[in-house]
């Protein structure tokens, strides 16, 4: 274990300094910008949540929508579009019971984008899927239950 | 590693950017089935999205992404002969990245 957070701790640190050399980021915008390793690398939901937005409670929202699969035949490809009609900040997919629940966030650096993030997850067994939009400060989450006939982690 | 990307007009409004990664996103749990060795991590982190030079929006990815990323966001304020380019980095340091101007 040692040896693995060794790892992905001088990674991340290395991407960061690759994105920032070429100038992709504004200074102001570089620690902002950094892969949430805490929130990514988590083992528990509660965990990853008090790492990406410092609180794990989340009230459910009607300004959230999920667009998924309510079965997944293949577990390794499992395709998720959240929508938000509020201005998103930050919009987070977790998936509550694979080994490392928080399997992406997408961060809003600039004007102009719009509550839409779709993309596509492995998810090892059946198990709820929370999108959570961070609107300036306020929390929002949805779920929805995914049922996976045949797991995509690991095999 | 090849990366693609598409701008379609979004159904809500605005452009739907889509983004295709080909890329193996192997989360390090998997062992090689001759060898019994595990296979190492090996997956997108980072994927930053701009608008004429400019980043807007930045995709933080982990291996619970499936293999192959297909990624789309929306950007409302984006017109005719906006260069939209995206770059994304991997844990092993390696990057890519595509870009596409709207119609």
């Amino acid at each position: 274990m040692k040896r693995r957070s060794f790892l992905q701790g001088s990674l991340a640190g290395a991407a960061l300094a690759v994105a920032a050399g070429a100038g992709l980021l504004k200074p102001v915008r570089v620690l902002a910008a950094a892969w949430p390793e805490a929130a990514i690398t988590a083992e528990s939901v509660d965990a990853a949540l008090q790492a990406a937005f410092g609180t794990a409670e989340l009230a459910d929202s009607g300004e959230v929508r999920i667009k998924a699969p309510l079965q997944a035949e293949n577990g390794a490809v499992v395709p998720i579009r959240v929508t938000t009609t509020a201005k998103a900040d930050h919009i987070a997919v977790v998936a509550v019971k694979n080994p490392a629940p928080m399997v992406s966030v997408l961060n809003v650096l600039g004007d102009g984008v719009g509550g839409v993030y779709s993309l596509r997850i492995k998810m090892g067994e059946t198990s709820p899927v929370h999108c959570i939009v961070d609107s300036g400060g306020k929390l929002m989450k949805a779920t929805q239950e995914i049922t996976v006939t045949v797991g995509g982690c690991g095999g | 590693m090849a990366t693609k990307m598409k701008i379609k007009t979004g159904k809500t409004g605005g452009h739907d950017v889509l983004v295709l990664a080909k890329h193996p996103m192997e989360t390090g749990l998997r062992k090689d089935r001759k060898t019994g060795k595990p296979i190492p991590a090996h997956y997108i982190t980072t994927m930053v999205f701009s608008v004429n030079g400019n980043p807007v929006a930045q995709a933080n990815l982990s291996a619970g992404v499936s293999a192959n990323p297909l990624i789309g966001i929306n950007l409302t304020d984006v017109k005719s002969g906006d260069v939209v380019s995206v770059r994304w980095t991997d844990n092993m340091g390696e990057s890519d990245g595509a870009e596409a101007t709207v119609k």
